[in-house]
């Protein structure tokens, strides 16, 4: 061997490279996606059944091979049209994709076609000294060109071959002219001396096996870095139908094969028995022909073949994830972009769900979520993604029929027509094609104009096909100017349609800055396909005027704190802001004496008790559907929707409350309390500490703080109180009950409600303390929906909230109350545990009312930190989204 | 001095970005079509290649701002100057016109630069684009087959801009933002064949674009599946560009070195785009981050690409010159 020549390992490429260095193991080429070898890939491609051949090479890849070997000879295919779209839709398949590709073919215009498929530095299977030396240069100068590496068979102008001389001649031939005349890598030279089958009963095929051994070992040690590979089931051609011998054979072959120096082989994974696993005697049987050491060795083996039956092999395999349930095996053909059984597991899910749109609203979106989420965390790249949208396209094409015929019952046909585009400049579709899928999946249908289209085109056909939604996507920055000018044109024509953007550069900013200010239609940022549904539904339903409405408003005031942020907000100094902070009037009436002072814990209050304080529209805004409660319930849209979690939220509330799931504690304190600026200084002297204000400065404020809601020093004795209230303890027994069924919904269920009953919790408690603790309204009689319009009398806002937007209170309200002794805590970054807690002050003046601090300036910054007592930099951490600086 | 000897020779800097440079001009369409195209019966904005017939002082002034910054190698402003590209605006019959006339411009701008007393040795790099259509990928979600290109037109096309640009004097060919190599090993067929054709000695540099978020190209491959891909050509040097800014550019140039027999170069973005698609990394903070590559010793030739100024050449060819070029053997 070559010991001391430098490194030069052979690389090659698919998606991944593939690098072969003289410690590499045997490399393991698949050669089922060959029509000479197997009748199955032969009737497929016949068939032109692409799908099936697909899964042939995906089989391959995923048992083990290391590269595919592809192989289109054959008298009735057109061999050059079938290896460029077999090689193409490889391409497309990642999975497949990522291994070198062997093109594989006698004939050379099939392997010049099969060059210009392949991104990857593939292999060249084969060329020869067959045609002479002039057609042998010409066809590696060319591969050289293309970038591959190339399999030279032992063959040359008299023929292939046959004996251990013949083939290290045509070997060493070969192997000068490519390297001194072509200038052909060496190390990208890949010797196939022939492989033969034995015991075929022929004298002169008693050698076949032992001179390929011996020419292999010779080309290694005289032919510096070329390689030997081979189609190992040759061999074992004469034992056809007795696969136990073959795979034996197979597996003996190899092993002294890759002794004397065989770097790869054509080799069917499934057609191979472990070494060392072959029975013992079949092996001495096997090994006496393969290397010629006996005479009578061929009928030895044939007789001892007949008392070792061909059992057939396991074919368990990969096919594990056949055995979950339907949605995750959904998911699993979604993410990895199998199509074999999408649709008996379609099918299978149709018939668990009531309709077949909840197939698709159902496993079928939450598996093409987990493919955004892969995609987003880079776990998977665009050509999965892509081939994700084609499993996904093909499940609902099997549900079309059925959802068609449901059609027929009732709904009308098209829940829209929406026009999608990637915008001039731009090339970038597959995102858009994904929204494409999805809406066409939720029966919308989809004028998909492609890519790079000219806003003409876009505009023209829009009004040519009546479209009642336009959605355009672009990739790159450009693309962000083509769709303001579409924007500009579409109010030039006077049009009137929803406009939805999307695509990796877009913004919800940039649509509010830049887009939406030059259109008068609803314009909408959709973040991502996932989303595009709901939008679009909402935008064409009864209510889409008040939606796009809303959406504006919302993009209004996106552009409003961008103006704000960019600005930056005119502030007056501090001083002045003190100076002309508000002066309410403190005595008798506006400043109650309590009839409680102190802190005090209630615990496992009754869920019952709580539900009737329950805001109920966020309850609704979490499940996405929008709209007032109860008002809601009835909605034209989403109101059978919201009837129907609404309805499962119900349930749920009366197992949770019959089985116990969640404890709901609540810890309430008044204290005594002066004001002195900013600081509300508690308990005689400031016994038990101070919480610290922020003033307005904005020059259009009020210039309060919510210290101006409690007496000054040196006035009335006045109060403050303080309350933390959770309905989140225990959550996570029954949480990951939940999980572990893969009930998502019923988890998300219960979080909701725990929120909801938190909420309900603190309106609870506040609503005792203004009639019984403090007990300043004792004949307060307010309508739940007065409740949640905050019609009583005083406040409680929550530390980190706009009134007081700083956290730090949090700990100083948790010592004062001892919340952990009822199960809450605080993390590092002050948020509370359970999830579902509320905590904050509460202010009992009249005049007291919720406000924002809004933007602060240095000179405030600084004063806050010194009065709390921490340095400027703390400060600014935990008010950086406060900062005007 | 050829390229090739400079390139063993010290960091070269190639300049930095065309469009950004054209995008502050604010051309309008009359501004586009010029005299020449006024009746053009197309829409020409955004054709920025067509400016080196409509507005070339102002293609030469960038140029040879850049030069002056401290670019040693100017690209042509070529990128779209193909068939394939063209045929968005129905100019394909002017490629090599455009090529030709934007390989006089960059050389006018070295003209100028030693007029005004400059001294150090220039070179012209001939920009090849990915074109707008890609051989690997099926622009049809529901036929993974379909291809918009094939790999021989694709060769026709490149072999026709490359002819023009060898023809017209350039000292190399950059064949840069590959997002599909199928498309690069076109192009690299194609200036071979338009290279050997020539009798010149014209350098091929190659530079891929890293698309998304695992760090592969738009076509799938990782960095080293692209190296090993058109490890074959005879290339001057290969790198990234694009996309991402110089920070996340990093741990695939640094396979880049580790793998690469040829040159490494790296002409990444001002950063990434903000929200409304504007690159606001300074000259100095890229000039840092650049730094790094170079304290790891993984450049040999190093610019800019989206977003950046002769500002930026600029800080970047101040920091180079205190270093010295990545070893590698060919």
């Amino acid at each position: 061997m070559s010991h001391n020549l430098p490194d030069r390992p052979m690389r090659l490429s698919g998606l991944e490279p593939l690098v072969i260095t003289p410690d590499t193991n045997f490399v393991n080429v698949g050669e089922r996606t060959n029509v000479t070898g197997s009748k199955k890939f032969l009737r497929l491609i016949k068939e032109r059944n692409f799908d099936e051949a697909l899964d042939v090479a995906r089989d391959q890849v995923e048992g083990g091979a290391q590269i595919i070997d592809i192989n289109m000879d054959e008298g009735m295919i057109d061999g050059v049209e079938a290896m460029t779209t077999f090689l193409n839709l490889i391409a497309a398949e990642p999975d497949i994709a990522r291994v070198p590709i062997m093109i594989d073919s006698s004939k050379w215009e099939i392997i010049e076609a099969g060059l210009k498929c392949v991104q990857g530095k593939c292999v060249v299977n084969s060329i020869s000294l067959k045609g002479g030396e002039e057609e042998f240069i010409a066809q590696a100068r060319t591969i050289k060109r293309y970038g591959a590496a190339v399999i030279i068979m032992a063959f040359d102008e008299d023929g292939q071959a046959d004996t251990y001389e013949r083939r290290i001649e045509i070997c060493e031939r070969s192997y000068n002219i490519l390297t001194e005349r072509v200038q052909f890598p060496a190390e990208d030279i890949i010797f196939d001396p022939n492989i033969f089958p034995v015991a075929t009963g022929m004298e002169e095929h008693r050698k076949n096996a032992l001179d390929f051994f011996r020419a292999t070992k010779w080309i290694k040690e005289n032919l510096p870095y070329a390689k030997i590979s081979g189609g190992v089931s040759n061999v074992s051609f004469s034992f056809r139908g007795n696969n136990t011998v073959r795979e034996a054979m197979h597996a003996s072959f190899l092993y002294h094969a890759i002794q004397h120096g065989m770097d790869m082989g054509i080799v069917n994974p499934t057609m191979l028995e472990v070494y060392a696993e072959v029975d013992k005697e079949l092996m001495e049987h096997i090994e006496d022909v393969l290397l010629d050491r006996r005479d009578d060795a061929t009928e030895r083996l044939l007789e001892f073949s007949q008392t070792v039956a061909g059992t057939v092999k396991d074919e368990a395999k990969v096919l594990e994830w056949r055995n979950e349930p339907v949605a995750k095996r959904l998911e699993h053909a979604l993410i990895k972009g199998i199509t074999e059984f999408i649709d008996e597991d379609v099918e299978e899910a149709r018939q668990a769900f009531a309709k077949p749109l909840h197939v698709i609203e159902g496993p079928l979106m939450d598996g093409m979520n987990v493919v955004g989420d892969l995609f987003g965390e880079g776990k998977m790249f665009l050509p999965q993604v892509v081939k994700s949208a084609r499993v996904m396209k093909k499940a609902v094409a099997y549900l079309m029929p059925y959802l068609e015929a449901e059609k027929e019952v009732g709904t009308s046909s098209s829940a829209g027509k929406v026009l999608l585009a990637t915008v001039k400049g731009d090339v970038h579709d597959i995102g858009k094609n994904i929204v494409g899928v999805v809406m066409a999946c939720n029966n919308f249908e989809i004028i998909d104009l492609g890519v790079m289209v000219p806003p003409e085109k876009i505009l023209q056909a829009a009004q040519e096909h009546h479209v009642d939604i336009i959605g355009l996507s672009g990739l790159i920055t450009p693309s962000l100017d083509e769709m303001i000018h579409i924007a500009k044109e579409m109010k030039r024509l006077g049009m009137t349609q929803p406009l939805l953007i999307g695509g990796a550069t877009t913004s919800r900013a940039h649509t509010a800055v830049k887009i939406d200010p030059e259109y008068d239609g609803p314009v909408l940022h959709v973040v991502d396909a996932s989303r595009a549904v709901g939008v679009c539904s909402k935008l064409l339903s009864e209510l889409g005027k008040d939606y796009a409405a809303t959406e504006k408003e919302g993009l209004a005031k996106v552009r409003e704190g961008y103006a704000k942020h960019r600005e930056k907000k005119a502030l007056v100094p501090l001083a002045y802001a003190q100076e002309h902070k508000p002066k309410l009037v403190f005595d008798a009436t506006t400043v109650p004496t309590p009839k409680f002072i102190g802190t005090k814990h209630l615990r496992s209050i009754s869920i019952a008790e709580v539900v009737p304080y329950i805001d109920w529209t966020p309850f609704f805004q979490t499940w996405q559907l929008f709209g007032k409660f109860p008002r809601i319930l009835e909605d034209e849209v989403v109101g059978e929707q919201a009837k129907s979690v609404y309805a499962d939220a119900q349930k749920m509330l009366r197992t949770l409350q019959k089985e116990q799931w969640l404890t709901l504690n609540a810890a309430y304190g008044i204290f005594p309390a002066q004001s002195r600026g900013e600081e509300i200084i508690l308990g005689e002297n400031g016994a038990l500490g101070s919480f610290y204000s922020l003033r307005q400065t904005g020059e259009k404020s009020k210039f309060q703080a919510l210290s101006d809601f409690v007496a000054p020093e040196g006035t009335v004795q006045d109060y403050v109180g303080g309350f933390a209230v959770t309905a989140g303890l225990d959550i996570e027994k029954t949480l990951t009950k939940f999980e572990a069924a893969h009930d998502d919904y019923s988890s998300l269920m219960l979080k909701a409600l725990a929120d909801r009953l938190a909420e309900g919790l603190a309106e609870y408690v506040h609503l005792k303390i203004r009639r019984e603790i403090w007990g300043y309204a004792p004949e307060e009689q307010l309508t739940n929906d007065q409740l949640i319009a905050e019609k009583y009398r005083g406040i409680r806002p929550a530390p980190g909230y706009p009134a007081c937007p700083d956290h730090l209170d949090k700990t100083t309200l948790f010592d004062l109350l001892d919340a952990p002794s009822i199960g809450m805590s605080l993390t590092e970054s002050l948020a509370m545990y359970p999830a579902s807690s509320v905590s904050g002050y509460y202010f009992a003046h009249p005049d007291s009312k919720y406000f924002a601090v809004g933007k602060l300036a240095k000179d405030q910054i600084a004063s806050y930190a010194a009065l709390r007592g921490i340095d400027v930099a703390t400060a600014e951490k935990w008010l950086a989204p406060n900062l005007n600086y | 001095m050829t390229l090739a000897q400079a390139v063993q020779q010290k960091i070269l800097v190639l300049d930095g970005a065309m469009g950004t440079m054209i995008q502050a001009h604010k051309f309008e369409e009359e501004d586009y079509r010029g005299e020449r195209f006024a009746d053009y019966p197309h829409s020409l904005k955004g054709n920025n290649d067509l400016l080196v017939l409509t507005q070339p002082e102002a293609i030469d002034a960038i140029h040879l701002a850049y030069l002056e910054a401290g670019a040693d190698i100017v690209e042509t402003n070529t990128f779209n100057a193909n068939s394939i590209s063209m045929e968005d605006y129905h100019m394909s019959d002017l490629v090599v016109e455009l090529n030709v006339a934007a390989v006089e411009s960059a050389r006018r701008a070295i003209q100028q630069y030693r007029e005004n007393g400059g001294t150090d040795a220039k070179y012209i790099a001939g920009s090849v684009g990915p074109t707008n259509k890609t051989a690997s990928l099926s622009p049809d979600v529901n036929n993974p087959g379909f291809r918009a290109v094939s790999f021989d037109d694709l060769r026709a096309c490149y072999f026709e801009q490359c002819e023009a640009l060898v023809g017209a004097g350039v000292d190399a060919l950059l064949i840069e933002t590959v997002f599909d190599t199928l498309n690069a090993k076109a192009a690299l067929f194609a200036a071979q064949d338009a290279i050997e054709a020539s009798g010149r000695e014209v350098a091929i540099m190659l530079s891929g674009t890293i698309t998304d978020a695992s760090g592969r190209t738009l076509s799938g491959q990782t960095t080293e599946a692209f190296l090993i891909s058109v490890g074959h050509a005879p290339l001057l040097s290969i790198g990234l560009n694009c996309a991402l800014g110089a920070k996340q550019l990093m741990p695939y140039l640094q396979t880049l070195d580790a793998k690469a027999p040829f040159a490494v170069s790296a002409h990444p973005n001002a950063g990434l785009p903000n929200a409304f698609g504007e690159y606001d990394e300074t000259a100095d903070q890229m000039a840092a981050q650049i730094k790094e590559y170079l304290d790891l010793n993984l450049i040999n030739i190093i610019g800019g690409c989206c977003g950046t100024s002769p500002a930026h050449i600029a800080a970047i060819a101040a920091l180079a010159k205190n270093y010295k070029p990545r070893n590698y053997v060919a």
